[in-house]
């Protein structure tokens, strides 16, 4: 079964500055089942982010289509969905993690994910017991929970950003790179985590340099150059 | 998500205009001042709607209208024109700017809260802390001094001050305690909707954080509305869920706060995001 269909995806950059447009990824096209595990791989400035941030509306595509099965709506296209729509589907469908945290000030590891279902109206009690097995699961030591995570390392952000967005348990994560700035070990941890993830049915696309890493863990790879699946 | 919802507070066309306009005013304004006839516009139909639960962000450039969308909304001035409606008074179906004056103060008392960039604008600096909030509860009609007190107490705890010191006027408090102190007045009736206007500007990094945290709490815990004011990008990053961007007195560009600030169309948004320090 379908859950995200991308067709023609196109997605350029106009800079007003320079009066120039900067072509990022054109005529992208591909589709992910569920539970499958989708893996881009590319040099740098390729368009891989680009991909993962039209389907999160981080970027507004210039044209094509990402028609996502929602539980919520139905079919959704989402370069077309509203404001409210989108912040309905990446509260409760839609997880993407990045190698970067963002925490509010003051906020602890374990304040961070219970946040995270706080946000959906969770109640305290229940999001507290539901973050704790999350930070467990994704094996962050316990003597981290009520630390502030700007002093953490980058396995251990990555783990929190996972925690955090898994809580939700979204239906489709996006990676991005999440393990660009991991040890061997980290990854291996990390890699044994989402393997657990898709056994679990989580359908995800992630972006990755390190191809041995996606050895064993994505249903297909595509390559992308100078913005196009080659 | 029900599909159907509807906004807490919708705003269409508002116009604020310091001048009688003439005929080529829109197509001979140089910034918001049209060439011809001098006239100001401070806002120039501008249309929001704020949902229920949602923190929208509105950032722009001193003079870019932000101030006068909240003044407006907060009946400290008059608009020219436009229409404001608030779910939570007469279901949504009035505009607020023809309400009488009476019914503009239970608006204010009970539906919405104001929080300002200089406290001194939203506190009586020689009360005490305990009174400022007890005059929000008596101007929606309460006479219990003792739930006052209780709710003063409850009020102030949640925002961090001590109770302990709840018979001090805030003049002798410090700039961020203040702001807090202001937060929990604009809060003491449940408002369903709180307007917050650079209330972190000027405040030291510390001092902001806290401030910025309490926000967020606020949110989560009450379920608050807020329509956030700031030219911070670092704040609206960390609380809006939604943005809109004003320049010269009209609404530019709006979306997702994730990507007006990683993708913005505009020509002076993406001025203002590479500005970012």
């Amino acid at each position: 079964m379908q859950i995200l269909q991308i067709k023609n995806l196109t997605k350029n950059f106009y800079l007003h500055n320079v009066e120039r447009e900067i072509r990022s990824c054109k005529n992208v096209n591909f589709s992910l089942d569920k539970g499958q595990f989708i893996g881009i791989v590319g040099l740098s400035g390729a368009g891989k982010s680009t991909i993962l941030k039209c389907i999160n509306r981080t970027y507004l595509a210039t044209c094509g289509e990402i028609i996502y099965d929602s539980e919520a709506f139905g079919r959704i296209d989402l370069t077309k969905a509203s404001e409210r729509e989108m912040l309905h589907l990446r509260k409760h469908e839609i997880g993407y993690v990045s190698q970067f945290l963002s925490v509010m000030p003051r906020t602890t590891a374990k304040e961070h994910v219970m946040n995270a279902l706080l946000e959906t109206g969770c109640d305290k009690a229940q999001a507290a017991a539901r973050a704790e097995e999350m930070l467990d699961y994704f094996r962050l030591p316990k003597s981290l929970w009520d630390i502030y995570p700007n002093t953490f390392s980058g396995g251990e952000r990555l783990r929190l950003n996972l925690a955090h967005i898994m809580v939700k348990n979204p239906r489709l994560m996006l990676l991005d790179e999440p393990t660009a700035s991991l040890d061997n070990k980290t990854k291996i941890l990390v890699k044994d985590i989402l393997i657990r993830l898709k056994n679990e049915q989580t359908s995800m696309i992630g972006i990755f340099h390190d191809l041995e890493f996606m050895d064993g863990l994505c249903d297909k790879v595509y390559n992308i150059s100078e913005g196009s699946f080659v | 998500m029900n599909t159907a919802e509807k906004p807490v507070l919708q705003v269409s066309n508002l116009t604020v205009r310091y001048g009688e306009g003439c005929p080529d005013c829109q197509s001979s304004l140089e910034k918001n001042r049209c060439t011809k006839c001098g006239t100001v516009w401070a806002s120039n139909d501008v249309s929001i709607e704020v949902y229920p639960g949602e923190v929208l962000g509105i950032v722009g450039e001193s003079g870019s209208g932000k101030s006068t969308l909240m003044q407006s909304l907060y009946f400290d001035l008059e608009p020219t024109s436009g229409r404001a409606v608030l779910s939570g008074y007469k279901n949504g179906q009035v505009n607020i700017w023809e309400a009488s004056s009476a019914e503009k103060r239970g608006i204010k008392n009970k539906i919405m809260g104001m929080v300002y960039q200089n406290p001194v604008r939203g506190l009586r600096m020689d009360y005490s802390a305990a009174s400022n909030i007890a005059e929000k509860i008596i101007a929606a009609g309460s006479r219990n001094a003792g739930e006052m007190t209780e709710r003063a107490m409850e009020l102030l705890e949640a925002v961090e001050i001590l109770t302990s010191r709840m018979s001090e006027a805030p003049k002798n408090f410090s700039g961020g305690m203040q702001q807090r102190v202001q937060i929990s007045k604009a809060l003491a009736n449940n408002p369903s909707i709180l307007l917050l206007d650079e209330v972190t500007t000027g405040l030291d990094l510390s001092v902001q954080a806290r401030v910025l945290d309490l926000i967020r709490k606020i949110k989560t815990k009450y379920g608050i509305s807020i329509l956030l004011v700031s030219h911070d990008l670092a704040v609206i990053r960390m609380l809006a869920d939604r943005t809109v961007v004003m320049l010269d007195g009209k609404i530019i560009e709006s979306g997702l706060t994730d990507q007006i600030l990683e993708d913005p169309q505009h020509a002076y948004t993406q001025q203002l995001v590479h500005s970012l320090l």
